[in-house]
């Protein structure tokens, strides 16, 4: 078997006197899609915001790639490939469509004081380029979007944020994506298309490797491989959705039923 | 639809002719007529949908109508060019603005609080009368100095704005701008509290401070030459912002400015971007000192106070935060307005508070609200 992707090993986050990781260990291979669930403040997005250096990790380390990542600076671990979306959505609503994707591309373009200044063409090419990369991605995920890449992040509805959100994160191809509850604020309906276009995402980039934290146990079993269920900061079971939805300490833990 | 160029020329023209009655108005009843034909033109401009198209129109055509407004206030000069006083407030008008740009990098880009603009400006300005009076420097390197010494200070204050946010990061300002102030009052090698002169600007040969002798009876105000110096380094730095304000630097400034959590997600060394906007905007800030202090020959710390950095703030939020284009009416206003008219003299914080109140309130984008990055205007070329 080769090596996984994303190998984290006994991470541990602590918040004051409270454990939220506790000796977590997660693995995931490059293609496979893992559903992350469990019950609120069990360590899912805590998980995440580890796994992308926004909190200290306290104990133990993760991996990408063989890369170790553990305590890096989010902006370095930007570097090696993870991109992610954010629980509460985190669209620059004031600027554009275009500007939020190229937020997503920040790493790849040019920003260097003489070519900003005077290379005034070929900034315009650059622009040119990259709107056309934006709207092949954005036409993938509705096909009213291109349309709209220069109207305010704000004009849009919610499933398009999202939308746009996650083409933010995919714009730079990265290895890992992490999609922090895909899913809030939105009716099923509109969650239902989302996962749609996740799927059909997916299937164009077999390498493309997702987490996906969620509670809508619907979209876990449509799109995942695999669930990983965290419960105080702990893996309280692994398997496929089927497994891990019979096993009975999940459904005490999670499903509530005893 | 292409926009036509006209609304754009129309809306130049109309402000400068405004602009040059405002100067040579000498009647208060006169510039009262001005301010309320201002205010009502404005009114009805947003009213009518007319701001849109001017800008649409500006936006299109942005060399040409950038060319003509250069002509235009070189027209302008031309017409004051026996008027010192008049001279003097365009001179000051457009050095503010200066200064105004470097804060809109600042806070209206990167969002780095800056409440120390007067102490920025005195940096640069002391700077000037030490090198001016000490050193051969030639005089264009000198006010590049000012700007220098203005950033490199500076620098002092990025640790500590880096790890504060909001309000402690303003205090922080507050403190330096309050310390800098106190700092000359006591340095007697600096002048102390009487400051110190500076030298006149020359440039090959000629001094500024020199009038210009056209034949034996006409003879043109000296500030003529400074209103080319101020001119030069105003469009110099406008151009600067703009072109950084429509790259991928001004990207990154916009997202450090909205979301640091989403920016440094996707690779953005925010700490790295906010020094970057920090020092740009001193440097400018300084630049400006440097000048005005050249040109009114003069430096001492009264002119750096507190107030005087709330003042160029409210510029750049009267002006309409992060667009560099509003800071002609903000500094026009707050620049202009005491001095012709006499009444508010006395009121002018109270007014300019009132002022910046009333905007926030009812035009939160300011006189002129930021429009989107545009990208078509790179695109056209």
């Amino acid at each position: 078997m080769t090596a996984p992707l994303l190998d984290a090993r006994a991470l541990v986050v602590r918040f004051g006197g409270v454990t939220a990781l506790d000796g977590l260990d997660l693995s995931v291979h490059t293609g496979e899609t893992v559903g992350l669930i469990g019950p609120n403040g069990s360590g899912k997005t805590t998980f995440f915001n580890a796994l992308t250096g926004f909190v200290r990790v306290a104990g133990g380390r993760a991996q990408l790639a063989g890369a170790d990542i553990t305590g890096l600076e989010p902006r370095r671990i930007a570097a090696f490939g993870i991109a992610r979306t954010f629980q509460r959505l985190r669209l620059l609503l004031d600027l554009s469509v275009f500007d939020n994707l190229m937020l997503g591309q920040h790493l790849t373009l040019d920003h260097g004081p003489w070519s900003s200044l005077f290379a005034r063409g070929r900034f315009a090419a650059a622009v040119r380029g990259q709107a056309d990369v934006a709207r092949t991605l954005l036409a993938a995920f509705s096909p009213g979007l291109p349309a709209r890449l220069f109207e305010p992040a704000r004009a849009l509805t919610m499933i398009d944020r999202r939308r746009v959100e996650i083409c933010r994160a995919l714009i730079r191809e990265p290895a890992l994506l992490l999609l922090d509850e895909p899913s809030a604020g939105m009716t099923p309906d509109e969650t239902a298309e989302l996962m749609t276009d996740l799927l059909a995402v997916k299937a164009q980039r077999p390498a493309l490797t997702v987490v996906i934290i969620e509670h809508d146990m619907g979209v876990i079993e449509r799109v995942s491989d695999r669930c990983v269920v965290l419960d105080y900061g702990r893996k309280l079971a692994e398997g496929s959705y089927a497994e891990v939805a019979a096993d009975p300490v999940v459904r005490r833990a999670y499903l509530g039923e005893d | 639809m292409i926009a036509p160029v006209w609304p754009a020329l129309v809306a130049l023209l109309v402000s400068t002719a405004g602009v040059l009655g405002l100067l040579l108005a000498e009647q208060q009843w006169a510039v009262i007529a001005i301010v309320i034909a201002a205010g009502v033109a404005m009114l009805m401009a947003t009213r009518m949908g007319w701001d849109d198209r001017i800008r649409r129109s500006g936006g299109t055509h942005a060399r040409t109508v950038s060319g003509v407004a250069v002509a235009l206030v070189i027209g302008m000069t031309f017409v004051l060019r026996e008027h010192n006083f008049a001279l003097l407030m365009l001179c000051t008008v457009l050095l503010t603005i200066v200064a105004g740009l470097g804060l809109t990098i600042q806070f209206g880009h990167a969002g780095v609080v800056n409440f120390a603009g007067a102490a920025f400006f005195g940096i640069g300005a002391y700077a000037a009368a030490v090198l001016a009076n000490k050193t051969a420097l030639p005089h264009p390197l000198v006010i590049l100095a000012g700007g220098a010494c203005a950033a490199l200070i500076g620098s002092v204050l990025v640790l500590p704005l880096l790890r504060t946010r909001g309000h402690y990061a303003a205090l922080i300002t507050i403190a330096f701008g309050i310390l800098f102030k106190t700092f000359l009052e006591v340095n007697d090698a600096l002048g102390g509290p009487q400051g110190l002169k500076v030298p006149g600007f020359v440039l090959f040969g000629h001094a500024f401070n020199d009038p210009i002798a056209i034949d034996d009876e006409t003879e043109w105000s000296f500030y003529l030459a400074y209103a080319g110096l101020s001119l030069v380094i105003a469009a110099a730095a406008y151009v600067l912002v703009r072109r950084l304000e429509r790259s991928w630097i001004g990207l990154a400034f916009d997202a450090v400015r909205l979301d640091e959590t989403a920016a440094a997600a996707f690779g953005v060394n925010v700490a790295a971007w906010k020094i970057a906007a920090f020092s740009i905007g001193n440097f400018l800030i300084g630049l400006a000192g440097a000048a005005y202090a050249m040109m009114t020959g003069f430096v001492a710390p009264t002119s750096f106070t507190f107030g005087d950095s709330l003042i160029l703030v409210s510029i750049v939020i009267l002006g309409g935060l992060g667009n560099a284009l509003g800071l002609v009416p903000a500094a026009l206003i707050v620049v202009l307005l005491p001095e012709k008219l006499q009444v508010i003299q006395e009121y002018r914080f109270l007014l300019f508070a009132l002022l910046v109140i009333v905007i926030l309130l009812v035009r939160p984008g300011g006189l002129l609200p930021r429009p989107m990055r545009d990208y078509s205007a790179g695109e056209s070329r």
